[in-house]
């Protein structure tokens, strides 16, 4: 059994909260004494029933509000799958929320209103969705409780989506009509929408095969710790320690270390007690070397066939998140995996309208602004672009004022 | 692209979580309570570092009202691993005026701890304190970053949160300020159980079915110890029970069970119709509990 991140997209009033309220507790993941707060609360719905939302608003401030402010996490799993929602809220003042919940997600619900369509926000949601490069989308069109069910509506609102999926370059979309308030195609087949002959929504999560992007000969481990015990029995060991980010390496594979460029051959990979012939991706292991190099925490091991971009100037793409403004005479720091290292926006190339996805010159960039710049380096990186590989295109901007994390880099070309 | 099952995924990320903590602070620290997730925790550690040495020492902060199982655990796991162990009374607290104990039927040290967390990391001056804190426990933790800032009076503040983007964690900090990390953000309570099967974890006996005394308090099963503030209308029954969570004896709640052996676990949380964190008297005080006690410091 795997697991299945995903991001749900949508507003307040897109009906979000509750289409996920729906999942948990259509799915059994909702449990007792849970229940019994929610039928407790406050909140119920016009008709009486329990207004599900409320499953999902975890904080006092957005429970006092109604809306929801940061990205939340929500667990379930069923007997095929284990689930992990990264709910972000959906308005435009939460970008930086979306482009967090979605750098790490496998696919998007992109929720869109029956009543309303394709709107600005759909525009903005998708964009984002495939910036951030998640390979799978779900369009759900909601309410259709609200359109009599209608079929019609449902069809237009799909080939005019095809259209804005076309323009983000979004090439894995599936589309399902529901209605999240009734339990519509969320979890069973509707008797309502009997036109509809495509997978609920569970059933179609459970089963989906997320395409990979990485390019399988990609294979990248940045080194996390050096092991050294350097007791007396075990003088000589030494190991490095990382997870495996993509690609695979095996025992006798020659890899190269990057900046520094030296080459060896692995000699083992070990886990605890076990000593596997291979890592993929996604494993956290500990890779000896036959030879005795100077290798650190930031580094990476690559395999010698195929290497990553090497270099200090950088072109990539930009989400600022900070509510001071981008600063292009400060230094930051840029984190990119476990590498640290000072950098300076050497240039802004344009910003992107996120409603209109028309490129704007300009030269300031403010909270949740969206861009192509040009970053400077103090240190070389072994990156790949983001296109091709996420876990090894992406870095963050930090403020060396505050240590907070004030932008999100994907890196799109190497401008050296 | 094969992908890993998601134990092994959850494994891994854990143990890249944790050597990021290794990398990126001066002085970290593992908050170790004898309960299932930080014992998780210890063996994710042996699995990150071994077989160098932890980077970390363990500290516990003792109440003074934990069960004795669970010292006894504590004792012989560290004996067993051979890392260090460094505890906070938060009787010595109390003793010096510090922190006042709690009165009447319902009282216990659980608020107090937070003081003698607070103490103990300034005394040692760590810089970072990984914990056993899951996602799925409860609200307030939904929304956890898994590299918590915290202010120097270990203060949280939602609002203030930073953006956590691919797997890169950002532990810079001030002088005088704190992270906490939780390396098992992502796991339920049934995957924490699933992984003790699967690693053959030993655990403190009082989780697995057992006799004890009990009273019955709002509700739920007390078990009858010096520490409970108990009167006349507590009537002591002798039931078989388990724990499904372990805080202190005063406000840790038995369920009714025969589940002696881990699988019987399993079964019964899988069918279980009370979430873990329902047994925790700490948490029903109020709705929003949780989120005031990590904005006054609590872990």
């Amino acid at each position: 059994m795997n697991i299945l991140k995903f991001l749900t997209a949508g507003s307040v009033d897109d009906g979000k909260s509750t289409l996920i309220g729906r999942l948990l507790y259509d799915s059994g993941a909702i449990l007792v004494d849970q229940l019994e707060a929610l039928q407790a609360s406050n909140r119920k719905n016009d008709d009486g029933t329990i207004d599900l939302a409320i499953l999902t608003d975890g904080l006092k401030a957005e429970r006092e509000q109604g809306i929801t402010i940061d990205v939340a996490y929500k667990y379930f799993q069923t007997d095929k799958r284990k689930f992990i929602i990264a709910d972000t809220p959906g308005h435009i003042q939460y970008t930086r929320n979306m482009v967090t919940g979605a750098s790490n997600a496998g696919l998007a619900i992109i929720l869109i209103d029956a009543r309303k369509g394709v709107i600005e926000q759909t525009i903005r949601h998708s964009f984002l969705v495939s910036l951030l490069g998640l390979p799978q989308v779900v369009v759900c069109v909601n309410k259709m409780d609200m359109v009599d069910y209608d079929e019609a509506v449902f069809n237009k609102i799909v080939s005019d989506y095809k259209v804005l999926a076309g323009k983000v370059g979004l090439k894995n979309v599936a589309y399902i009509p529901v209605s999240a308030l009734k339990g519509d195609n969320i979890v069973h087949p509707s008797e309502r929408m009997t036109w509809f002959k495509g997978s609920s929504l569970l059933p179609y999560l459970e089963a989906v095969e997320i395409p990979t992007d990485t390019l399988t000969e990609h294979a990248r481990f940045p080194v996390q710790w050096v092991v050294r015990p350097q007791t007396e029995e075990l003088h000589d060991y030494r190991g490095y320690a990382g997870r495996v980010s993509s690609g695979s390496f095996r025992v006798n594979d020659k890899v190269t270390v990057l900046p520094s460029g030296f080459t060896s051959t692995i000699s083992k990979i070990e886990l605890l007690d076990s000593e596997p012939e291979a890592a993929i991706s996604g494993m956290s292991v500990t890779i000896h070397l036959e030879d005795e190099i100077d290798i650190s925490r930031g580094d990476t091991l690559v395999s010698a066939k195929n290497k990553p971009h090497v270099s200090q100037l950088i072109e990539a793409d930009l989400c600022w998140m900070d509510t001071k403004a981008l600063d292009t005479t400060h230094t930051y720091f840029l984190q990119h995996n476990s590498k640290l290292t000072r950098c300076r926006i050497q240039e802004i190339l344009y910003k992107v309208n996120i409603n209109t996805l028309e490129q704007e010159f300009v030269e300031d960039f403010k909270l949740n602004d969206i861009g192509r710049i040009v970053v400077k380096t103090a240190d070389p990186l072994a990156f790949d672009l983001y296109q091709d590989n996420k876990a090894n295109g992406g870095a963050i901007l930090i403020d060396s004022r505050t240590n907070v994390t004030v932008g999100a880099l994907m890196f799109r070309a190497n401008a050296d | 692209m094969k992908q890993l099952d998601y134990l092994d995924e959850l494994e891994a990320e854990a143990i890249h979580i944790l050597r990021e903590v290794a990398g990126q602070f001066e002085k970290p620290a593992l908050l170790f309570s004898g309960g299932k997730d930080s014992i998780t925790l210890v063996r994710l550690a042996e699995k990150a570092f071994r077989p160098g040495k932890f980077p970390f020492p363990l500290v516990h902060i003792d109440t003074g009202h934990n069960f004795e199982e669970t010292i006894t655990y504590r004792d012989n796991m560290i004996k067993r691993i051979g890392e260090k162990l460094i505890v906070g009374h938060v009787q010595d607290d109390i003793d010096a005026g510090r922190v006042v104990e709690q009165k009447g039927k319902n009282a216990s040290r659980n608020q107090l701890q937070t003081v003698t967390l607070l103490n103990t990391i300034a005394k040692h001056q760590f810089d970072a304190c990984i914990g056993g804190a899951r996602r799925d426990e409860e609200k307030a933790r939904a929304k956890e970053r898994i590299f918590s800032v915290r202010d120097e009076f270990g203060q949280w503040d939602p609002k203030r949160q930073r953006p956590e983007l691919w797997n890169i964690y950002n532990g810079k900090i001030h002088k005088g300020e704190n992270v906490r990390v939780f390396p098992i953000s992502n796991w339920t309570e049934l995957d924490v159980w699933n992984y003790i099967r699967r690693e053959k974890i030993e655990l403190p006996t009082i989780y697995f079915a057992h006799e004890r005394d009990v009273i019955t308090r709002n509700g739920q099963l007390m078990a009858a110890s010096p520490f409970l503030n108990m009167d006349d209308e507590d009537v002591v029954e002798r039931r078989n029970v388990r724990f499904r969570t372990v805080g202190d004896m005063t406000c840790t709640a038995a369920v009714e069970s025969y589940a002696f052996e881990i699988d019987n676990i399993i079964d019964e949380i899988s069918a279980s119709r009370v979430s873990e964190r329902g047994a925790r008297m700490d948490d029903k005080v109020s709705e929003a509990a949780m989120e005031d006690r990590k904005k006054g410091g609590y872990f």
